[in-house]
């Protein structure tokens, strides 16, 4: 396996605070107490402002999240759930009626009631929120991982009994870290972090922490879907990792209140975060094209919000670092491209699976992973601000003709910092766009993703006027491509692919300098590795076909986005 | 607006001082210290020293400057009104000393192209929306500042001048943008409506200078207001389809920037379009009818930007495509009318 010599730094990163002290996020387990009443407080603030303080319409709003939160328990309970969940939203209910009932009361009693109803709830939602991270913890899962992890590879790599007590391989051998690294070990040390990579596996949330402490960083807190809680060990980890926790069954308004002012207070703190902008894994496999900027917004509020307290150095400043994390293989991907299909076939609700469950499954693929190859590269991109300029080695933002400009100007108005939300949601568009921007920038192409996007081009011009859904469900049997045409599109779009890398539109693996029929002969078998049914095969003749066109689709839609397609 | 720093008030900035230029900032000077930008340095001094511009009365209390920086050192608010030819120009001239805490409202209606180096509209013949480029487009895409609005609607500087009552449309992705403009340009006789569809009512003012040179050309050859009625309905269809396709929402071309303006410049025989309509139905050519117009007629960079557009896109708009061929393709001006005639709308609205 020659390409897997391939050249790159294998730093060894030294922590970036030699004293766990004085990380924020230790900072804030330490006081979780009175940060946990902070947001509950906040958030109530916010809800009752939004409802514009009318007893009425506070009231409606919480029959809704009443009504929800009851057909949530009913239809749709989970392991995690508390015990006292449906006990405490009879209360919540009953309190409800006893208010509404009492016709005596004077309006501002009313409010009065209401409010103490709604701070009920923000503060039970803020206290599922926060996370549980404890150093202790922290220390043991990361040793665990890293130990364990390159226990497994030097098995697998080096053969012999002695072979697990090696020390040849370490996870940096099957995971290479790119990009802009020293820049985020930098930033991390004056300002805050807000880490956006991209999401197509829940292996992501791990990989993410690993990489986090491998750069020598602090941990990152970051919100975790509350399913992979279901799962005692990956609570145990997450918890560990500083995850809080986020429940997408949970879409009422005082819930989506609670989670932002949490993420923004966090910020504020000081507190590295990691959002998956993308909100959800991919479902189609493509780079997440439209982000979910909810999350995003707290960083610009964030932001904002140092400006007016006065904050304008460095230490307030709030840095956006986009992170691609590209695979060969995702476990899901089967399960999520039916996802995909199903939704865009217009259905538009479905329900949260959660095929990731499986203890049995995960730990087949984590051996599977380590015994075979199949690399995982995480490229880091340049940071910006929240409005999505570049900055400098001292963090000053830079315009597109890299003259120093002051973030705080973005928010101001007749010379003052001023909070405008509708600005704000806007200035969160446009960072979304730019992260967008950045991860076509700074995704690396990878053998497997050129041949998987070159057979599904192919195969579709063969099927010209089929959509989408009708060349899917061609017989897979009857696909068949030759092979030299095969290696000449190949050519084409890879010719095509350093064009843009040329123009600094993409990046691409080092092993795409290899001769063509070496790049095609790895990159089929690369793709999608580990499925029972391969997305891209080769009969006798050499000649390519699939065993799954969904497959094939899923990791084809990787290049979607670039203008590839226009070369059929 | 009296909230400004007491100490040290900040001028409302004008940059052009064409016709509608001035017209604006005397009716920002009521209300706020106003500074203009001229590039020449004799139409400042003539400012300054006699508060006139080529002719053009202005209020007393107007400062002129050749000056960018001064005057984005003295202005939070800049108004530029600057023909759209040279507005990438003026805005690149502007960009070095703007910050992202101005606030920028354009009133030029015009397309700029985004072609690459060496590039021209003649060499590339068809081009995608991604290649044209909105005059907000263009403030975005050379400057650093964020909050940028436009100004448009049926505004005829010479009517305003008069002090005649009539409404504009501020139009910007910013409340705070639309909010400003209002403060600033609200009066008696002046009303300020506001639009979050700035591409919408950018396209609409420009698609209308298409039609209002098929008004001056209807015109021309003598035919009368049932003409205009059928040229203006079937007009606002073209200019929702390409609106749409530009990306501007149908509700802008029904508004005051679209349908009002739309039905004041074809009815105007002073505008620069229809005349150019108007004397190519009386047989002059465009070369010289272009020799005599010293401002150019917006409307016709717009036919041949339009064109190579529908080139790209899924897309027919027949009052454009025939007045191209009228213009650049020697196609008699009646033989397009008779295609126009036989054309198969068949559907009286089929937008809504």
């Amino acid at each position: 396996m020659s390409y897997l010599e391939e050249k790159y730094i294998k730093h060894k990163y030294e922590p970036i605070h030699p004293s766990k002290d004085e990380w924020p996020v230790v900072k804030l387990a330490r006081e979780r107490k009175e940060f946990v009443k902070k947001v509950a407080d906040l958030s109530e603030d916010r809800i009752l402002n939004l409802t514009g303080n009318n007893p009425d319409i506070l009231k409606e709003e919480l029959e809704t999240t009443l009504y929800r939160e009851k057909l949530r328990i009913k239809q749709n309970p989970w392991v995690v759930d508390p015990d006292d969940d449906s006990s405490f939203w009879s209360g919540v209910k009953s309190a409800l009626v006893q208010t509404s009932t009492e016709n005596s009361k004077s309006k501002s009693k009313k409010l009065q009631a209401y409010k103490e109803i709604l701070n009920s709830i923000t503060a039970r939602y803020a206290e599922e929120i926060a996370s549980n991270f404890k150093t202790t913890h922290y220390k043991f899962t990361r040793s665990v991982v890293t130990y364990g992890f390159s226990r497994l590879l030097n098995a697998a790599r080096v053969k012999g009994f002695k072979s697990i007590f090696s020390n040849q391989y370490t996870l940096q051998d099957k995971i290479q870290i790119t990009g802009q690294t020293d820049q985020l070990r930098d930033l991390a040390t004056k300002g805050t972090v807000v880490m956006v990579p991209t999401h197509f596996s829940n292996l992501d949330s791990i990989l993410i922490g690993w990489v986090i402490s491998v750069l020598g960083l602090p941990p990152f807190i970051y919100g975790a879907g509350l399913n992979l809680f279901n799962i005692s060990i990956f609570a145990y980890f997450m918890n560990s990792l500083g995850a809080y926790k986020v429940d997408r069954r949970k879409k009422n308004l005082m819930y989506l209140e609670t989670l932002k002012t949490y993420s923004k207070e966090a910020i504020q703190f000081g507190c590295h975060s990691l959002f998956f902008p993308g909100g959800t894994r991919s479902r189609s496999g493509m780079i997440e094209s439209k982000l979910k900027l909810g999350l995003l917004s707290t960083a610009i509020e964030a932001q904002r919000a140092n400006f007016e307290n006065g904050v304008n150095d460095i230490s307030g400043k709030i840095f956006i670092v986009p992170v691609t994390i590209n695979y060969h293989f995702v476990l899901e991907a089967p399960s999520l491209i039916r996802d995909h299909l199903s939704i865009t076939g217009q259905e538009r609700y479905y329900k949260e699976n959660d095929e990731f469950s499986n203890s049995y499954k995960i730990s087949k693929f984590l051996i599977k992973f380590f015994t075979k190859g199949s690399d995982i590269s995480v490229s880091v991109g340049k940071a910006m601000d929240v409005l999505g300029n570049y900055v400098d080695a001292e963090g000053r933002s830079l315009d597109k003709n890299n003259r120093v400009i002051n973030t705080r100007d973005y928010f101001i108005s007749d010379g003052k910092v001023s909070v405008d939300s509708q600005r704000e949601e806007e200035y969160t568009n446009m960072l979304g766009k730019r992260i967008v921007e950045e991860f076509h920038k700074i995704n690396r192409v990878f053998n497997s993703h050129l041949v998987a996007f070159v057979a599904f081009e192919m195969i579709k011009k063969q099927n010209r006027k089929l959509d989408l859904f009708d060349l899917l469900r061609l017989p897979e049997e009857d696909i068949s491509i030759s092979y030299d045409e095969f290696e000449e599109n190949c050519q084409l779009v890879l010719d095509k692919i350093k064009e843009l890398k040329s123009q600094g539109l993409i990046n691409t693996a080092p092993h795409l300098s290899l001769d063509l029929a070496e790049i095609i002969r790895l990159g089929i078998e690369n793709v999608g590795m580990y499925h029972a049914k391969r997305p891209i095969v080769q009969d006798k003749n050499g000649d390519i076909g699939t065993e799954d066109m969904s497959l094939l689709y899923f990791y084809h839609n990787r290049l979607t986005g670039y203008g590839l397609e226009k070369l059929y | 607006m009296d909230s400004k720093n007491s100490t040290k008030p900040k001028c409302i900035g004008v940059i052009g001082v064409g016709s509608f230029g001035t017209v604006i900032a005397n009716i920002l000077a009521a209300k706020n210290p106003v500074m203009v930008y001229a590039r020449k340095q004799e139409v400042v001094d003539e400012i300054n020293a006699t508060h006139t511009a080529q002719g053009r009365a202005m209020n007393e209390e107007i400062i002129a400057s050749s000056d960018p920086e001064k005057l984005c050192q003295s202005c939070d608010v800049l108004f530029f009104m600057v023909p759209s030819s040279g507005f990438q120009n003026v805005v690149r001239i502007f960009s070095p000393f703007l910050f992202p805490y101005h606030l920028i409202i354009h009133g030029t209606k015009g397309l700029c192209l985004n072609l690459k180096e060496g590039e021209t509209l003649e060499t590339v013949k068809k081009i995608k929306r991604s290649q044209i480029l909105t005059m907000s487009e263009v403030i975005l895409q050379e400057t650093v500042a964020v909050r940028v609005g436009c100004l448009a609607g049926p505004n005829l500087s010479k009517e305003l001048a008069q002090g005649q009552p009539a409404a504009t449309v501020i139009a910007s992705k910013y409340n705070e943008v639309i909010l400003e403009g209002q403060s600033l340009l609200r009066s008696e006789k002046f009303q300020v409506y506001g639009n979050s569809d700035i591409i919408g009512v950018e396209i609409s003012g420009v698609l209308k200078n298409i039609i209002a040179i098929a008004a001056g050309a209807l015109a021309g050859l003598g035919l009368g207001e049932n003409a205009k009625g059928l040229l203006i309905s079937r007009g606002m269809v073209e200019m929702i389809h390409l609106g749409n396709a530009l990306g501007g929402s149908i509700k802008s071309v029904m508004g005051l920037a679209g349908i009002g303006d739309l039905v004041t410049t074809c009815n105007s025989v002073h505008s620069r379009n229809y005349t150019v309509g108007y004397r190519l139905a009386k047989g002059d050519t465009l070369e010289t009818i272009l020799e005599d117009m010293d401002e150019v007629a917006e409307g016709i960079n717009t036919v041949r930007i339009i064109k190579a557009f529908l080139e790209t896109a899924d897309l027919r708009a027949p009052i454009t495509e025939n007045l191209y061929r009228v213009l650049f393709e020697d196609l008699e001006i009646e033989e397009a009318l008779q295609f126009l005639m036989k054309y198969p709308f068949n559907v009286d609205v089929d937008f809504v």
